[in-house]
């Protein structure tokens, strides 16, 4: 039996702990907010936090999250106004929004560790999220409305 | 259904019960949950009591105003654009304005989301829709109070008569002006764009915030009470059927129920499924995992020697011979033959390969069917197509197939082709359950309808200042038509993009089509043919300007000639009176992005260079400059781009932005790196690993949009901002290398 905390909540998992979080999230626990990408953590679809740090859900089985604390897109912010989300939202960021979860979870794990991030920073952290309509650099910018640094 | 009914149905298809319900957010407010059985068209229209005076908006006794969006939202924003403006006709607050997601219905007309098409063909009627409750609220509040209706006004959700000081909300009134005659369209009133709330201003997208918190229910995310999971095993090769499936280890899976054999589509593909064998799981992991234990022995079909290299070969070698004619002005042959003193002639021969569309979401659908019908909800460009689809495999009426349409993340034209949809219901049908069909990006990218590969050959006579006296162009590649029919080998529609359009003062001219047999599927991908067209066009007068050693904008213009409408005879038939050629137009956003990205005083050096295409497409005039720096290594990155367009009038400024940045980025990767080769019949590219698509660090730093005001039609956005890039980018690594690249992608070019 794997223990581990999602959103603040405790679950208990007794299937296959080689099950990658991406499908228990989506598929089990109906935390859709995670999105499938790629399988294969090329794309950051489906980027996680676990105990905080950022993550690809798609690369993280259940037994390596054992006793962790798990947070996903919906457990970000109850009222959706984690800085980042309202960032995105001043700048109207997404376009078809697939990919925008994992984005933003990687953008809040980048300010974690990075309060005021260079250009550089920003694209060493989000170069593993890929957004096909091409969002980048509003992307970017948001992330330095975020940051309260100069766009 | 009352409207106490559907409150209480928003009410608990709300987020927390995601899963149980089909649920979260705007998208299907109001439609009932998705243990509803009987929800068919007819039936599930909510609020049975709103007065809809036409298909597209509805209003409600509290004053709720409905409007339907029976476009597609795959990022463009239409599901906000176009509810926007009949909400603006009508002149209500956005507040008070429920956007619902139409189902598939030919009484919308057609609701395929392609070709930058949406705004174009309902701006006006959705206009119309406004305008006519507005006019039919003002009616039953002038027959309510006994004045003239031209005394009365319709305002905010109120019509308000100004002498008696009588006023009655939207709401109130909508029982009665039900009864009122609907007004011809020729007789309605429509605003000025002075009284314009929302047209040309816009609103934040309805879907803004379920999109940054996880709620936005995408394909991918649909579920249905009851339902399993499935993963196919497709053939290899496209033609190919199963001989003999062995699935006794996938069995052994955890979660792994049982295998179902699909048979391949009848006929010529189109749209139908490419057969193979589905693991049928508890979860998409366990599908997913069984079908790698499946042993599957194939009878490969006709398509198992297609080699792209060989193929490749094949399309230059037919670009090299006389073909099809599609376009002829003057005498090309004749000018070539009779060269005058100082004249000279160029030649040059582009390629594109084959590209995948890979939106970030996988194709999707979960379908159920029961007692003859089908429901299914999916992500798709093209509902009416899924109707269509089920009903010509299954056997049943296109009207007893309910398409609820998600969010789509991303599409590009991939997602106007309901295969997997389709699979979803013959998989439903036969496991008499609800079945949800998950393809892995593997599937995605190995079972495309391709962008087609392209080879192109184009020759010109140029006059001794370098202008050209004749010029002659062949197209050869597989034709999007041979998905409908594999007897298909010359273009057709492609022909119209950016073939035999070209706006030109060249006295001789003659555009080609040489023909091209497909062996996979082939489809449209964002901007089409437009795509390799413009490549070659725009590269080509790159490397006749830069033999006359002129610069690029005055050589442009000049080519281009003098201020006139382009009679481009039967082939344009269709736009020609709304949507006219103009070249004055194409000068000004030339003249535009020359201007806003300072060309005139940029000037290039080794390692870093500006390039500048312009190319008009989707009745759009888009002209670009990319500015590029390639390092030592032969590294290119993107500092800047700068895009004019002119699409005539905006509805919502900042999408049609969002769009341009957008196809920047887009055409980034079509340029830089995009390439689908096959071997033995089979795709050779799998994931972002080997099919990459550009990244925040390879994405232009910087895109300006500058939009040129015009007073024209609204023409398209989704799509005209990509065919310029790689024409742009290319020409920018010449100007900073002295490299001429003549087929894509860059990175398989060797720059230093």
């Amino acid at each position: 039996m794997i223990e581990l905390r999602v959103n603040g909540v405790a679950r208990k998992f007794d299937g296959d702990p080689d099950m990658p979080m991406l499908w228990y999230l989506r598929d089990e626990l109906d935390l859709t907010g995670t999105k499938f990408g790629c399988g294969m953590g090329l794309c950051g679809a489906c980027t996680i936090h676990v105990n905080g740090a950022a993550a690809r859900s798609c690369q993280t089985s259940l037994q390596n999250a054992a006793g962790k604390d798990i947070t996903t897109i919906e457990g970000l912010s109850k009222a959706h106004v984690h800085p980042v989300q309202k960032a995105w939202k001043e700048g109207n960021v997404p376009q078809c929004g697939y990919c925008q979860s994992g984005q933003i979870m990687q953008a809040a794990a980048l300010l974690k560790q990075k309060p005021k991030p260079t250009d550089r920073d920003i694209d060493e952290a989000m170069a593993g999220n890929i957004c096909r309509c091409g969002t980048y650099q509003r992307i970017r910018a948001a992330i330095k409305v975020a940051a309260g640094v100069q766009a | 259904m009352s409207s106490q009914t559907v409150n209480r149905i928003d009410a608990v298809s709300r987020r927390g019960f995601l899963g149980t319900v089909f649920s979260a957010g705007a998208l299907v407010l109001g439609a009932p949950l998705l243990s509803s059985r009987s929800a068919f068209a007819a039936e599930i229209n909510p609020a049975k009591d709103a007065w809809y005076p036409t298909v597209y908006l509805g209003i409600q006794p509290d004053g709720t105003v409905i409007i339907l969006a029976h476009r597609s939202e795959m990022g463009t924003g239409i599901r906000t654009a176009l509810p926007m403006v009949a909400a603006d006709e009508l002149d209500v607050e956005w507040s008070k304005v429920r956007v619902e997601q139409a189902l598939g219905d030919k009484k919308y007309g057609s609701q395929d989301t392609d070709g930058s098409n949406s705004i174009r063909s309902f701006y006006d009627p959705l206009r119309i829709a406004g305008s006519t409750a507005r006019a039919m609220l003002i009616g039953a509040a002038a027959a309510r109070w006994s004045v003239p209706a031209s005394e009365c006004k319709a305002v905010n959700g109120q019509v308000t008569h100004a002498r008696s000081g009588k006023k009655a909300s939207y709401g109130e009134l909508s029982s009665l002006a039900a009864q009122q005659p609907v007004p011809k369209p020729e007789t309605l009133k429509f605003k000025s764009p002075a009284e314009y709330r929302y047209v040309g201003k816009g609103v934040p997208s309805i879907d803004l915030d379920d999109l940054v918190s996880g709620h936005g229910v995408f394909g991918m995310d649909a579920k249905m009470p009851g339902m399993v999971y499935a993963s196919i095993e497709h053939p290899p090769v496209i033609g190919g059927q199963v001989k003999t499936s062995d699935d006794s280890e996938a069995l052994k899976v955890r979660g792994v129920k049982q295998t179902v054999q699909i048979e391949r589509y009848k006929g010529t593909y189109g749209f139908q499924p490419l057969g193979g064998v589905a693991v049928i799981a508890d979860n998409t992991w366990a599908a997913m995992q069984g079908r790698k234990k499946l042993k599957v022995d194939w009878d490969l079909g006709a398509n198992a020697n297609y080699d792209s290299d060989s193929f490749k070969a094949q399309l230059i070698d037919t670009s090299r011979k006389p073909c099809k004619v599609v376009r002829n002005v003057g005498d090309v042959d004749k000018a070539f033959a009779n060269l005058r003193k100082g004249e000279n002639t160029h030649e040059a021969e582009y390629y594109c390969p084959m590209l995948a569309h890979a939106s970030m979401e996988p194709p999707a659908a979960v379908a159920e069917f029961k007692n003859g019908k089908v429901e299914i909800w999916t992500a798709t460009q093209n509902p009416q197509a899924v109707q269509d689809t089920v009903s010509q495999v299954l056997g049943i009426k296109p009207e007893d197939v309910a398409c609820h349409v998600t969010l789509l993340g991303g599409a590009f034209g991939r997602k106007s082709k309901p295969d997997y949809a389709a699979e979803a219901a013959v998989l439903s049908k036969k496991l008499g359950k609800p079945v949800k069909v998950v393809w892995s990006r593997e599937d995605d990218v190995k079972f495309d309808y391709y962008h087609s590969v392209a080879a192109m050959y184009v020759k010109a006579a140029t006059d001794p200042k370098g202008k050209p006296t004749a010029w002659l162009q062949r197209s050869v590649f597989p034709p999007i038509f041979s998905t409908f029919d594999s007897s298909t080998v010359y273009g057709d529609l492609e022909m119209g993009l950016g073939w035999n359009d070209l706006p030109f003062d060249i006295p001789n001219h003659r555009a080609e089509n040489g023909a091209a047999t497909a062996h996979v599927r082939i489809g449209w991908m964002r901007s089409v043919a437009n795509v390799y067209h413009a490549f070659a066009v725009q590269s080509f007068l790159d490397e006749l300007a830069a033999a006359a050693n002129r610069d690029r904008v005055e050589y442009f213009l000049d080519v281009l000639g003098p201020a006139r409408t382009i009679d481009l005879g039967p082939s344009a038939a269709d736009t020609a009176a709304k949507y006219p050629l103009e070249t004055a137009r194409i000068r000004r956003v030339l003249e535009t992005v020359a201007d806003k990205s300072g060309w005139a005083s940029k000037k290039s050096s080794p390692g870093h260079g500006y390039g500048i295409a312009v190319h008009r497409s989707f009745l759009t005039y888009v002209a670009a400059v990319v500015e590029v720096k390639v390092d030592a290594q032969g590294k290119v990155t993107i500092p800047r781009v700068d895009i004019a367009l002119d699409t005539g009038q905006v509805i919502h400024p900042d999408r049609v932005r969002a769009q341009f940045e957008g196809a920047a980025v887009f055409g980034t990767s079509i340029a830089m790196m995009g390439e689908i080769t096959a071997k033995d019949g089979r795709i050779q590219q799998s994931n972002f690993n080997n099919y990459p698509v550009a990244r925040m660090p390879e994405a232009p730093f910087e895109t300006h949009i500058h939009i040129v005001s015009s007073d024209a039609p609204p023409a398209g956005v989704g799509e005209p901002g990509v065919p310029v890039m790689a024409p742009a980018i290319c020409n920018a690594i010449f100007a900073a290398t002295g490299k001429r690249i003549r087929e894509l992608p860059i990175r398989k070019q060797k720059l230093v």
